[in-house]
């Protein structure tokens, strides 16, 4: 019991309770003892008074009065500790003023057992400003985010990732030649906007190669890409888009085909990416293009209804989704081809209401090429690759890009060997029956009631069941037209 | 007189004017490219400017516990028995004890490892005692100068102070024996007990090796802001929370859990490196200790490193330009650190990555084998040769002693057996 009198270390628990009860007993026998130690050591008797006194404060304060207190007091430091100590003495006694006995215990227990720190060390240089031993943790009052902070630190991300692709990306870029086929439809303007939109974020030079099927509505197309902003070249394919969507695939693939003669007619230098208008393209896939040599290929990903309506069933695991793209060994080079494996009716099939398309074995988007491999005379041109004209002229079906070669086994597998998915098909179309408004303007209801035989007006489809509300709301029928 | 003090105040203005402009000087060319003031000393070659005596110990002091404990090879304190290995056979060292500048004692006092890997300091005052009574005996060149020309590598917690606990390393100050000596050492801290002057301040290991076997290619884009995984909270040791760290790793975890720029937790993650080289700010906040390998990897991995640790030296310090490529933030400021880091401009972040991306200073942080020139190896060497020629001070008079052989704890002064 003496030794616990006499040492000057804190107690970290019970200490109200100590002061309070134990105060009486260990008072009492210590003033028992304290009277034989007397006579023996005066610091001892000293100590034994400090600590009585303490006692007594503590009972009127209504918490443990630390003797460190005066330790601090008597202590070589400066006046700054004495300023210190006495600032923290009225926040005692202000944390006891109004709480109970159970929390000014607990602010005992931080206050009395930490003392404040020594001050600066300008006048002890000897010593360490940090000290070792207790430390308090500091909380803000508001440990949510600020949301411009984290707006600037996007912005400080978006910078270095720029930066990183200025110091380690392509140096020389090379630029890059578009082909999408197209035609007219309904959702001809949202595909080419969607298009458009991430050929506008490729951040190097492009030239868009917009071929389209002849037909009544070709206006729209030239208007939507004089407003792009891109440079574009609107190429016009001499025959329609046939009505069986059967044959839908072949003229794509001519149409394409008549790009790539354009192409190399007017000497176009670059990497030709063939992109439809109805797939989405991730910002990797220009990067990948740029590596390519003579002829690349990416892994695409296809999206059908077919896998949309087995997963709802459950069965996802059964069919993965189906991925186009090179197969590489495990020394990275290309040993066959990963194929999507059509159902026996290729082109398209009636899926509830809507037609949808499948993809063919071999999709042309998800392969790139160099320009020069269509020049009729460019130095180094590998001798795999047949001649533009030769390709189509016999009437053979021309389903893939690979036609174009002799020897498939040269083409050069991108995107990790194939590993990363940078494309994604998918073919989402509206009713073959479904009619809109020219460049998608709508004119006010009054009008429309007016001119009701308007070639470009709307028709309500025969097989919809009628609406009462069918005449004063064009747009409602023009919507429930409209199905994926 | 008049015209003495107009002289003279010209010469100062004049002294000044040059002053700064060399300053600016030296500015622009650390703006312009990595190759400032800092790159020329990390250039040094120590080959040539001093003469290393390597002592043969009996292998119950080196070989025989990593031997016994291969673990000793691959924790961050592995940087003793690696600078062994490369004295022995670099051209600096010299078999003829007369011609030596410097001295090295070869032992492995952190190489006594528990189950679970953490080294035991308890008997490693005993292991350098014994060995030191051993040099003086047999050689003469211990009393020449109880040890001021002699280097020790002590890459514990808290150096040569050999213990873990802070403040039972403080109380037991640095080894009586090891007084004179060089200490090279991890720790540094200024105003500590248990940092001498003259002491050199080098990294902790972190195998290359590993770190080389998860390198990402450079552009592969940085995503994450601000990274930290370690240890927040210390449960076995610290319950309560107030003493790990002096506060500062609970105070983060608890400001900045909810944070959606910062990407702090206590998991082991396999993809550690990896996501290193996808930071742009990796937080290396004191431990138990103020120095970590965090450190070495940020700088590695190119991710800059944002040391809070009040009044920590960092390794190297006079070559590698810390202000320069890290960010220093007190502790007492962890509270505003979102508010610090995302108000730098970007112009600083951008400037120090490109000097981070130096390979000389990844180089001189890291400890290759076989080693090559520029590394931690050869900045040590660097670090004793600046300190020579010896000073006066240095060497005794014949009969003169200096270091009180019976000071420190008793245990200290058992005989070591192994």
């Amino acid at each position: 019991m003496k030794p616990s009198l006499l040492t000057s270390q804190p107690s970290r628990r019970g200490s109200h309770r100590q002061a309070d009860s134990g105060l009486g007993g260990e008072g009492g026998g210590g003033a028992a003892s304290a009277a034989e130690s007397v006579f023996r050591s005066p610091t001892a008797a000293f100590w034994i008074v400090i600590h009585g006194v303490c006692c007594v404060i503590s009972v009127f304060l209504g918490f443990r009065f630390s003797r460190v207190v005066f330790v601090l007091l008597f202590s070589p430091s400066s006046t700054t500790t004495i300023s210190s100590v006495f600032t923290s003495v009225p926040a005692l006694h202000a944390a006891v003023t109004n709480t109970t006995t159970t929390t000014t215990q607990m602010r005992a227990l931080v206050l009395a057992s930490s003392p404040p720190p020594p001050p600066e060390a300008e006048q002890n240089s000897m010593k360490s400003r940090v000290v070792v031993g207790r430390h308090g943790i500091r909380i803000r009052p508001w440990t949510h985010p600020d949301s411009e902070e984290t707006m600037r630190a996007h912005w400080i991300i978006e910078r270095v990732q720029r930066e990183q692709r200025l110091q380690h990306g392509v140096r020389s870029p090379r630029p890059l030649i578009v082909v999408t086929p197209t035609y007219a439809r309904t959702f001809q303007t949202l595909h080419l906007t969607g298009l458009l939109h991430s050929l506008l974020l490729v951040p190097f030079p492009l030239t868009w190669l917009v071929v389209e099927a002849a037909s009544s509505r070709s206006n729209d197309t030239a208007a939507f890409l004089a407003r792009s902003g891109l440079h574009f070249l609107h190429v016009p394919f001499p025959h329609p888009m046939p009505e069986d969507s059967r044959y839908w695939r072949t003229t794509e693939s001519r149409m394409r085909l008549h790009a790539l003669r354009v192409v190399r007619d007017r000497g176009m230098d670059g990497i030709v990416v063939f992109a439809d208008d109805s797939n989405v393209h991730s910002m990797e896939l220009f990067d990948e293009a740029q590596r390519v040599k003579w002829m690349g290929a990416i892994s695409m990903r296809i999206l059908t209804h077919i896998t949309g309506l087995s997963t709802s069933r459950g069965e996802d695991h059964k069919s993965p989704v189906p991925i186009q793209g090179p197969a590489c060994n495990s020394s990275g080079h290309l040993v066959g081809w990963h194929t999507y494996n059509p159902l026996p009716n290729t082109g398209a099939t009636f899926i509830g209401a809507g037609k949808t398309v499948l993809p063919a074995k071999m999709e042309w988007a998800g392969f790139m090429l160099n320009s020069r491999l269509l020049w009729r005379e460019a130095k180094e041109k590998p001798d795999w690759v047949r001649d533009l004209d030769e390709v189509g002229k016999k009437g053979e079906d021309i389903d893939s890009p690979l036609c174009l070669l002799e020897d498939a086994s040269f083409v050069e597998p991108l995107g990790n060997c194939g590993r990363k998915v940078l494309l994604w098909w998918l073919r989402a179309e509206a009713r073959y029956d479904s009619n809109f408004p020219t460049g998608w303007t709508l004119e006010p209801v009054l009008e429309a009631t007016a001119a009701a035989n308007h070639s470009a007006r709307i028709d309500a489809s025969p097989e919809l069941p009628s609406n009462s509300k069918l005449m004063a709301g064009n747009q409602d029928s023009r919507n429930n037209n409209i199905s994926t | 007189m008049e015209k003495g003090i107009w002289g003279f105040t010209i010469l100062i203005v004049c002294s000044l004017a040059s002053r700064t402009e060399g300053l600016g000087m030296d500015q622009n060319r650390q703006i312009l490219g990595f190759r400032g003031n800092a790159g020329d000393a990390l250039d040094d070659d120590p080959v040539g400017r001093l003469k290393v005596f390597v002592y043969e110990l009996p292998s119950k002091y080196n070989v025989d516990l990593v031997k016994r404990d291969p673990r000793c090879l691959t924790h961050m304190f592995a940087a003793e028995i690696f600078m062994h290995r490369f004295l022995l056979s670099s051209p600096v060292r010299t078999l003829d004890s007369e011609e030596a500048d410097w001295f090295y004692v070869p032992v492995y006092p952190t190489c006594d490892l528990t189950k679970d890997g953490l080294p035991l300091p308890f008997r490693s005052p005993r292991m350098m005692r014994s060995a030191i009574q051993l040099i003086a005996s047999e050689w003469p060149h211990w009393n020449k100068t109880e040890g001021a020309d002699h280097f020790f590598v002590v890459p514990h917690d808290f150096g040569a102070c050999f213990h873990y606990q802070e403040e039972t390393a403080v109380e037991r100050g640095i080894l009586p024996l090891l007084r004179r000596a060089t200490l090279v050492q991890t720790f540094g801290q200024k105003n500590h007990v248990c940092l001498k002057e003259g002491s050199i301040v080098i990294p902790p290991y972190a195998s290359p090796q590993r770190m080389h076997a998860h390198l990402l290619p450079p552009d592969i884009p940085r995503s994450i802001f601000i990274y930290f995984r370690g240890l927040l909270h210390d449960g076995m040791n610290d319950p309560e929370g107030c003493y790990y760290a002096r506060g500062a790793r609970a105070s983060l975890w608890l400001n900045f859990k909810n944070n959606p720029i910062f990407d702090i937790s206590t998991e082991h993650p396999s993809t550690y490196y990896e996501d290193m080289q996808r930071s742009i700010f990796c937080l290396c906040p004191l431990g138990w200790a103020p120095w970590s390998p965090r450190l070495v990897e940020a700088v590695v991995f190119g991710c800059i490193p944002v040391v809070i640790a009040d009044d920590i030296v960092l390794p190297f310090a006079d070559t590698i330009p810390w202000t320069d490529i890290a960010v220093f933030v007190a502790e007492k400021d962890i509270v505003r650190l979102d508010t610090i880091l995302t108000s730098m401009p970007t112009e600083i972040i951008l400037r120090k990555q490109r000097l981070l991306a130096n390979p000389l200073i990844k180089l001189a942080v890291s400890f290759p084998q076989p080693s090559r020139p520029g590394d931690a190896f050869h900045q040590i060497l660097n670090g004793l040769a600046r300190k020579l020629p010896h000073g006066s001070s240095v060497y005794l008079q014949p009969g003169q002693k200096v270091l009180n052989w019976t000071a420190g704890s008793v245990e200290d002064t058992y005989p070591w057996e192994k």
